[in-house]
């Protein structure tokens, strides 16, 4: 039981007519899923994980036979020593090889990859964004020494740029740009890539994915979408609870060390200075605090009268919500609520609140 | 609460201000300019006296414009104020602080804006660009639901004010009545001639129940400056100095911008209560000193916990206090006799510390018998800030 109470056909609220939602496309564009974007930006999305195997002739020979390449000092001692290397080297080209992951790790990954905030994270949220293909479109490297048999290469890989979304001849996409570093058993610099990608929108099957809504989506074909509400600012410090929100959960931070709960959220307990915290649950039962009746200025997200209310709930904490089957002069401070969720759009999940009465009548 | 050492060491010894119009018509540095032009001429002094400004963090005419426009020379000091209108009395505590330590020695305080004509801030935050600073994050918390404006977010403060301490649209419709009575009288504001009734009020339309049209402060373009300097050097100038008997600032406990919803108790205004125990503890008065006041009112019910918060009534009784006829001139504490950001113009409430100087000079046009001291507020909601301005005694 976590207080998400739907009415009784099972349909969730539609309030103040707004929350229809633009059928069928996804809206990647949204501010909170930029800036979920960024925070991958200077991140760390691989870290340094060696190669499989160190260097070692059997696959330099396999590999120079793959190419045609029949340069001698790759696979003969004596021709490299002839060119003044101290013996055979690998060509400079299979940095790459030497840290792949290979078959095995490719069927069932390693933790590290699917680790929170890795490259499989960014793989899942480009994916959430309706990116679901992937080209490779460039590659520079630049090499700071040969590789000679017995090196042991490590690979760690940085997300150095994410563009907006381009129009590209494959479908709307997004360049990805990420920095391997490849470094030798001591740690010395070997290589370093500069690897884009171009993730992108499948001009056919980009049709729905993360379709959420469950109330009134089926806008009339070729209706005009209503407008949006506005975007919350989403950052580090309230992101956890604009997720939760879209999962159907209402979040109140905790601090993790004195147990103080919190609203609106912030870094840092006022109780206690601790930075350390979770989240409860809330029950979504409370009463009505305050309340305005929003007559002007209109924004076209909303219809008027609008009920903007200051809930506090059971857990002992306040928010501002929305208040729906209730007419405004049925109104009162102090009248009991209960939580139901409002989905606004694909993007924007909020808590609405509704008289406790009608719910148990 | 310290008596500090600022009382009576600085005073206000010049003010100016352009008209207060819909659309000035000409850029807001020139509007500054000409306020600080004006004010530096009524304190019968030049630009290349100054050597310290203060302003808003808010204006957008930035120091070095109006320094270089109005032909000032090395200025030694410069501070802005946070919060919006909550800067207001602020400014002319950098100010005096600046006096009294030597860091300057004739402080120009300015705001200047085309809020009518240009950026409307009635008009709300919906829309605004986004970024990821903690300031804009906060707005998260509401835009999302349709609470954008001041209007609206005051009104989430009113509706617990009427819950709790049983007061009604009448009672807030009481401040606007007595404020555009006081702008009737006063040439300079821009509902000068025209009055209006209780039942005026009562018929106009919604903007945020339970705030109607007549309970919201007006836009304006215009510029208002006032000039600071030690008392000593304001007793050779022009004007009887308005000595700065206490200057202060305040920020609450959970404080927000205009939404502090999670205090225990919203039906007051902590930080102005911090400011009001400042004031008297500098200024060696209480209540019962303060001759005549001017009282923030961008909306008019956040003039009532003032009045509880600045101990002119005990709390929950503002709305008796008001009925009784206390803020008209001849009553207990002559309010906004200017006419208020209500009823003469909205410059961020510093037309109204203008107004103050003009009441301990004795020339203000609804002036009342016997001022001695007079208390200025600035923004309510917001980290905020108050004066208290007397004359020789
Ligand atoms: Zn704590």
């Amino acid at each position: 039981m976590n207080g998400t109470s739907r009415s009784a056909d099972g349909t969730s609220s539609t309030t103040n007519g707004a929350s229809r939602t633009e059928d069928g496309t996804s809206s990647p564009a949204s501010e909170a899923y930029e800036e979920r974007l960024r925070a991958f930006v200077g991140r760390e999305v691989t870290g340094p994980t060696p190669g499989q195997d160190p260097v070692n002739q059997p696959m330099i020979r396999h590999w120079a036979e793959a190419m045609g390449d029949r340069n001698p000092v790759y696979t003969d001692e004596r021709a490299a020593r002839a060119t003044g290397r101290p013996g055979v080297v690998a060509p400079a080209s299979m940095v790459q090889a030497w840290t792949m992951r290979g078959y095995a790790a490719t069927v069932a990954p390693a933790a590290r990859d699917t680790a929170p905030g890795g490259l499989a994270a960014l793989v899942a949220l480009l994916d959430e964004g309706g990116y679901t293909s992937v080209v490779a479109t460039d590659s520079e490297l630049e090499f700071r020494r040969e590789l000679v048999p017995g090196d042991h290469i490590a690979v760690q890989e940085t997300v150095e740029s994410i563009s907006p979304e381009k129009k590209t001849a494959l479908g709307a996409g997004r360049f990805v740009t990420t920095v391997k570093t490849y470094r030798d058993q001591a740690g010395g610099l070997v290589a370093t890539q500069r690897w884009r990608t171009l993730r992108f929108r499948p001009r056919e099957a980009g049709r729905p994915r993360a379709e959420r809504s469950t109330g009134g989506s089926a806008a009339q074909p070729g209706a005009e979408p209503p407008a949006r509400r506005p975007r919350p600012a989403v950052n580090r410090d309230n992101a956890f609870w604009f997720e939760a929100a879209r999962e159907h959960r209402l979040v109140i931070q905790r601090c993790a060390s004195c147990g103080a709960l919190r609203h609106p959220p912030g870094p840092c307990c006022p109780e206690c200075s601790s930075l350390w915290w979770d989240t409860v649950e809330s029950g979504g039962r409370g009463h009505l605090y305050s309340y305005v009746v929003n007559h002007h200025p209109r924004h076209p997200a909303f219809t008027y009268p609008l009920l903007v209310a200051v809930v506090e709930l059971a857990e002992g904490t306040r928010l501002i919500a929305n208040l729906d089957g209730v007419a405004p002069e049925e109104v009162r401070v102090g009248m009991p609520l209960v939580l139901d969720w409002l989905d606004a759009d694909p993007d924007l999940s909020l808590p609405v609140f509704r008289p406790a009465a009608t719910e148990e009548s | 609460m310290r008596a500090g050492t600022l009382r009576g060491a600085a005073a206000i010894a010049g003010i100016g201000a352009t008209e207060f119009s819909k659309d000035s018509g000409r850029s807001e540095l020139q509007l500054a300019c000409e306020a600080v032009l004006a004010a530096l001429a009524d304190a019968g002094l030049r630009p290349a006296d100054v050597d310290g400004l203060v302003t808003f963090t808010a204006e957008t005419n930035s120091e070095i414009h109006v320094a270089r426009n109005t032909g000032m020379g090395e200025v030694s000091f410069f501070s802005r104020v946070g919060y919006g209108g909550g800067a207001g009395c602020g400014t002319v505590q950098q100010a005096a602080m600046a006096v009294a330590t030597g860091a300057a020695e004739v402080v120009v305080c300015y705001r200047a804006f085309n809020e009518r004509s240009g950026e409307r801030y009635g008009l709300g935050q919906a829309d605004r660009p986004m970024d990821t600073s903690a300031d804009r994050a906060a707005y998260a918390w509401m835009t999302p639901f349709g609470l954008h404006t001041p209007a609206q977010w005051v009104a989430l403060f009113a509706r617990r004010y009427m819950h709790e301490y049983g007061a009604d649209g009448d009672d807030f419709g009481r401040v606007a009545v007595v404020d555009r009575k006081h702008a009737a009288t006063n040439p300079a504001a821009w509902f000068y001639q025209r009055p209006i009734t209780l039942e005026d009020h009562r018929s106009s339309r919604w903007i945020a129940e339970p705030l109607r049209l007549l309970d919201c402060c007006q836009e304006t373009d215009g510029g208002q400056a006032l000039v600071v300097v030690s008392a000593e050097r304001a007793r050779d100038l022009p004007h009887p100095p308005a000595l700065i008997h206490g200057a202060a600032q305040g920020l609450g406990r959970d404080q927000h911008m205009m939404t502090s919803y999670y205090r225990p108790s919203i039906s007051g205004i902590p930080e102005m209560g911090l400011v009001a125990r400042q004031l008297y503890a500098q200024s060696g008065l209480g209540p019962l000193d303060v001759d005549a006041a001017i009282l923030y009112d961008h909306f008019t019910p956040l003039v009532l916990p003032q009045l509880e918060e600045l101990g002119f009534c005990a709390r929950g009784e503002a709305k008796d206090f008001i009925a009784d006829g206390h803020l008209e001139v001849g009553g207990r504490l002559p309010a906004n006799t200017h006419g208020g950001q209500l009823g003469e113009a909205y410059l961020h409430g510093m037309n109204g510390i203008a107004e103050g100087v003009r009441l301990v000079r004795g020339t203000s046009v609804n002036q009342p018998e016997g001022v001695g001291h007079v208390l200025v507020t600035a923004g309510t909601g917001v980290p905020t800030s108050g004066l208290v301005l007397g004359g020789e005694r």
